[in-house]
């Protein structure tokens, strides 16, 4: 399974090496181009030389994982992370260095602490990595400073309609930018795997310019905090009601017109659609709407309890609502951007 | 041979580290402990407390009894209440750091075994200051993604929780997993009769997997009473040194097991086991232990008219997390050494044992 894969796949900013490779595989039969950009964005477009809009779809393919930064004369590692981690969900796990090696983030045994140690988190300086080296030259024939850890999570069905894997931020936007490269639009389509959004959005900032597109799709996962005894204020998204369509976070203001017309769409479709309830975060969309004269950008983003941890949790309904939205969207763009075209050219 | 015994050790223990067993609930591991020492002692039978008792006949006629144990419970998790929306808050068996837990795949053990999460918050929307503080458990709860009505069909108030990992290879013979405490005990006890049987011994050898260890050294003392035994050695597990425990912790990984010395010890059986040790090369730590051992050997040692008791334990990394850490070699060096101590136990154990 395309999701499955790519969960399962080790990539965080600056080494996406490996998606990149699986994503290039998959979509290679039915793409016309493929590039690899000076930042190490994959580009495919499909219906280059046709006439009107020219669309480019973006999913991040970098995920948050740990940076060895330093070995300890006995032989452990020292990390720091890339992109946001909460240190506290990494006590008692396991991570993958290099493919080969496995190495676990143990702590000081409960008998050895204070009380008072119990009540208090640990922090990225305070932990490290057993990879049961010998010694720091044991650990040196294994790992180099500078290698990545990556969380160990097995993707599978969960729970009733559910999927639990890592790194769903942002490889279920990647599963269904493959899947909607497989369907044919008579305009010119851009996909964009970029690379670097985790820490600040990079390579979306480097293809919006390049690839200059009309108007702009990123496909996202987001903050899901329907849980427990929370209040429904706080939750952001709700597995299972459909893709979310964002209207304000940290790094964009998205247009009312734009989220109207998504909101029509999903209605005369009977798509399920939610609205993301929170403005924290930020995503592709951030570089790549004010990239050069500023281009016409939505997000849609597939809910996703506990993101950025070991084992985040989303829908196969909104998976595929959200697919099934983007698609449709895509299909009623010439017609809207029709509009918004001629409007673009009077103002020049 | 020895890499068919590594081999050996590690399955096994990868069976016992994967199975669940909480305190009190330990009917499966049980019953997998079971089958294998069905397959290399005489004897093996199980009491009302759940403990396994596998008996190798020694080939003196006028026999004493050895025991040996090692305990098959481990900490875990409890469903505590069900809230409306279908999520479950818990509480601990046994002595569990609540900081292990966030993010963390567990096994409900409801009608059927259901997976969950115990859920943490995305980065982006902790408040300052708020990673600095531990969330307490009472604040989590697991998520099983399912509908109260489903739920309400498998899971209830009282159904126990595991956490959720493979054991993993690290480099070197090391491994990492949960339950290895007191698990590979278990194993150091399947190794000591394989050697056994290679060995000439003169005493009976009763190998107890005991329960309820962690809540309190319970199955041990049940069992003790059973067998009322002439010697006893305790299989456990002790700290291993790390970047965080320096000064607190002496015993390193790797460098053999750790033979307890102190109240709880009978002196002869540690000065018998360095002799052994010496004798056949095998590597070994002292342990000063000036009060309890917190093992089965405290239990063990005051039961009916007294045991003279020994202790020896694995050195271990991160105990009572689902990422304990270990060195096989310890394992099977312990095995062996428990073997040889027991096969090189004079006939007359009185004199051996006498103040």
């Amino acid at each position: 399974m395309l999701l499955k894969s790519l969960s399962e796949l080790n990539g965080t900013s600056g080494d996406e090496g490996l998606v990149r490779n699986f994503v290039r595989q998959q979509i290679e039969s039915f793409t016309e181009t493929i590039t690899i950009d000076k930042m190490g964005n994959l580009i495919a477009s499909k219906n280059g030389n046709s006439p009107g809009p020219k669309v480019m779809i973006t999913a991040h393919m970098d995920e948050v994982a740990l940076m060895i930064i330093d070995i300890t004369s006995d032989g452990f590692l020292k990390f720091q992370p890339v992109g946001g981690i909460d240190a506290r969900i990494l006590v008692s796990k396991p991570v993958q260095i290099n493919e080969s090696l496995i190495g676990v983030i143990g702590a000081k045994a409960i008998h050895l602490q204070k009380r008072s140690e119990r009540q208090k988190a640990m922090s990225f300086d305070q932990l490290y990595i057993d990879i049961g080296a010998k010694s720091k030259e044991d650990a040196l024939s294994k790992v180099k400073l500078g290698d990545y850890a990556y969380f160990i999570t097995k993707c599978e069905l969960f729970g009733e309609g559910l999927y639990k894997g890592k790194a769903f931020d942002d490889r279920v936007g990647c599963a269904i930018l493959v899947e909607l490269l497989k369907n044919d639009y008579d305009f010119p389509v851009v996909a964009a795997f970029t690379v670097q959004e985790e820490v600040g959005l990079r390579g979306a900032k480097v293809a919006a310019y390049h690839v200059a597109p009309d108007f702009a799709i990123v496909i996202e996962g987001t903050i899901a905090m329907d849980v427990s005894d929370r209040e429904e204020e706080g939750w952001v998204t709700e597995l299972g009601k459909g893709p979310a369509c964002s209207l304000m976070d940290r790094a964009t203001l998205y247009s009312p017109e734009l989220i109207q017309w998504v909101t029509d769409i999903a209605r005369q479709k009977g798509i399920p659609l939610q609205f993301r309830r929170g403005s924290s975060g930020g995503n592709d969309a951030g570089t790549i709407h004010v990239s050069k004269a500023g281009i016409p950008t939505i997000v849609l983003s597939v809910p996703c309890r506990y993101i950025h941890s070991f084992a985040s949790v989303i829908s196969e309904k909104d998976y595929l609502a959200c697919l099934n939205l983007v698609d449709e969207l895509l299909k009623d763009l010439p017609r809207k951007l029709g509009v918004n075209l001629i409007d673009k050219e009077e103002i020049v | 041979m020895i890499n068919t015994q590594m081999q050996r050790s590690r399955e096994f223990l990868s069976l016992l580290s994967i199975a669940s067993g909480v305190s009190g609930y330990e009917t499966s591991i049980a019953t997998l402990v079971k089958e294998r020492f069905t397959t290399i002692a005489d004897e093996v039978r199980c009491d009302t407390f759940g403990n396994v008792y596998a008996l190798k006949k020694g080939n003196n006629k006028s026999y004493k009894k050895i025991m040996l144990a090692a305990h098959i419970d481990e900490i875990g998790l409890i469903v505590k209440k069900i809230d409306p929306r279908g999520f479950l808050s818990f509480t601990s068996i046994g002595g569990v750091d609540q900081r292990t837990l966030l993010s963390q795949e567990v096994l409900v053990h409801g009608r059927e075994a259901v997976p969950g999460i115990i859920g943490s918050l995305p980065p982006h929307m902790l408040q300052d200051g708020d990673s600095e503080q531990a969330v307490k458990m009472e604040d989590m709860v697991i998520d099983v993604g399912l509908s109260p009505a489903k739920l309400n069909e498998v899971i209830q108030v009282g159904d126990i929780i595991t956490l959720k990992r493979e054991m993993l290879p690290l480099l070197n013979n090391v491994i990492a997993g949960k339950s290895l405490d007191d698990r590979a005990g278990v194993v150091v006890m399947m190794v000591c009769l394989d050697e056994l049987s290679r060995l000439q011994h003169a005493h009976d050898v009763i190998a107890v997997a005991t329960t309820q260890e962690e809540v309190g050294v319970r199955g041990a003392l049940t069992s003790a009473y059973t067998l009322n035994p002439d010697l006893a050695v305790a299989i456990d597990v002790t700290h291993a040194t790390t970047p965080d425990t320096k000064g607190q912790v002496t015993i390193e990984l790797g460098k053999g097991p750790a033979i307890a010395l102190g109240p709880n010890i009978h002196p002869a059986i540690y000065r018998h086991f360095s002799e052994v040790a010496q004798e056949h090369r095998l590597p070994i730590q002292i342990e000063p232990i000036p009060g309890s051992s917190g093992t089965d050997a405290w239990a063990i040692q005051v039961s009916q008219a007294g045991v003279p008791t020994g202790l020896i334990s694995i050195p271990l990394r991160y105990m009572h997390t689902s990422v304990e850490t270990l060195d096989m070699q310890d394992v099977l060096d312990s095995g062996k050494l428990l073997a040889h101590f027991i096969a090189s136990l004079p006939n007359d154990l009185e004199e051996f044992l006498c103040y």
